[in-house]
């Protein structure tokens, strides 16, 4: 049960962790089960390598490995935390929902948990109901956690999609601002394109994922960089002052095109993606997080997350780096 | 606008998406085996086009356009 809050003008993310499984697979290893090659993949996707979890890995055990780091970098107690969100599209079974076992398992005291799944744009959507709640009064501290196994759901005989996706999980504390201190957490702009819900589908629960990359591709070179800007206008802030651009990895080729038509150099961008893959929900947490470890965050200044994929949705916000 | 004029577009188009020099943007080259332009770029190509000359070719078109020549004529026809 939450402790009674009275709510708060601004929110922040106070902290970020990530996890990725220790498997590496290299585009030489893929080309040794289809048809392809190193070339043609990092030419259309970007990615040179991915990690894909053990048989017995599942979506709570990588939630909760990057929500245990989030909570250790934030220094809050466990019992601090009394909403769990968790962005995620491939959970092994629908009940129980992977929040309550990973807030469970990390000691939290009988929080509010539960999932969502806007896929790839779930980190941004998951982002912003769990500001949203810590500033009306709903929880005083949310860990939000990005967990997918895509592989799960992969066709390894298609090689449209499988030299793509990949596991992982990112994780976030959100809080309050500090007294007298502008929230960290801009205005979210979000929203979903269902007639083009069939470009992007795992059509049954024993099925793989399919997308039409054509039809995703044009999508979002072409309709999401209005969207970040509108995110920037929100939070008072322009492209120039966006220190760092970290939209969901989904691929390189995409986000160097919003990238450029925003306005925000590609070495502001997060390309976790060459090494990390699709991780779908999880992919802007983990980014956000290996940036964190590596310095290339500089705290205090606005860094804009853009999240988007099967849905069809999208969310960006804009975030001072903690 | 003249097919010349969509031609020179088009050669603008492809110099700065894909790195083709516009004077190799030729009307019998293929865009696959000529230019070395995959499938993605050819959408990227497809969004400038539109952008430029005001015509929408959809995805559905774009497959069928083999040649520097057909997008040509896609424009012409269409615009």
């Amino acid at each position: 049960m939450n402790p009674a809050s009275q709510g708060t003008a601004g929110t922040r993310v106070l902290a970020f962790g990530g996890y990725q499984p220790d498997k590496v697979v290299t585009n030489d290893d893929l080309a040794k089960i289809v048809d392809t090659n190193d070339e043609w993949i990092r030419s259309r996707v970007g990615i040179e390598s991915r990690r894909v979890a053990a048989d017995d890995e599942t979506v709570a055990d990588m939630a909760e490995a990057a929500g245990a780091k989030a909570l250790a970098a934030s220094g809050l107690t466990p019992s601090s935390i009394d909403l769990v969100i968790v962005a995620t599209c491939t959970p092994v079974v629908p009940i129980p929902n992977v929040a309550a076992t990973v807030a469970s398992r990390l000691g939290l005291t009988a929080p509010a948990a539960y999932d969502l799944n806007a896929a790839c744009a779930g980190f941004c959507y998951a982002l912003a109901a769990a500001s949203d709640s810590v500033r009306a009064g709903s929880a005083r501290h949310a860990l939000v956690i990005g967990a997918e196994k895509m592989t799960d759901w992969i066709d390894w005989n298609d090689r449209s999609t499988c030299i793509i996706f990949a596991d992982g999980a990112g994780a976030a504390v959100v809080g309050p601002a500090e007294a007298g201190e502008p929230s960290g957490i801009g205005p979210v702009v979000w929203g979903s394109v269902g007639d083009m819900a069939e470009r992007i589908t795992i059509p049954s629960r024993t099925g793989a994922l399919r997308q039409d990359g054509q039809a995703v591709f044009r999508w979002a070179t072409t309709t999401l960089h209005p969207v970040a800007l509108e995110a920037c206008r929100r939070a008072g802030v322009t492209p120039a002052d966006i220190s760092a651009f970290i939209p969901h990895q989904g691929n390189l080729r995409i986000i160097e095109a919003i990238a450029r038509k925003i306005g925000i150099p590609r070495e502001r961008m997060a390309d976790d993606i060459v090494h990390a893959g699709n991780t779908s929900s999880a992919s802007i947490p983990l980014a956000l997080s290996r940036m964190a470890e590596q310095g290339r965050l500089q705290p205090g200044t606005p860094a804009l997350l853009l999240g988007f994929g099967a849905g069809l949705s999208y969310a960006a916000q804009v975030i001072t780096v903690p | 606008m003249t097919d010349q004029e969509i031609l020179a577009g088009l050669g603008e188009i492809i110099d700065e998406i894909a790195g083709v020099p516009a004077d190799e943007v030729t009307p019998d080259k293929n865009f696959v085996d000529d230019l070395d332009i995959d499938s993605l770029s050819m959408v990227e190509i497809a969004v400038a086009a539109q952008d430029k000359f005001g015509v929408e070719i959809p995805d559905e078109q774009l497959k069928d356009l083999k040649t520097v020549q057909d997008v040509v004529n896609f424009v012409s026809k269409n615009s």
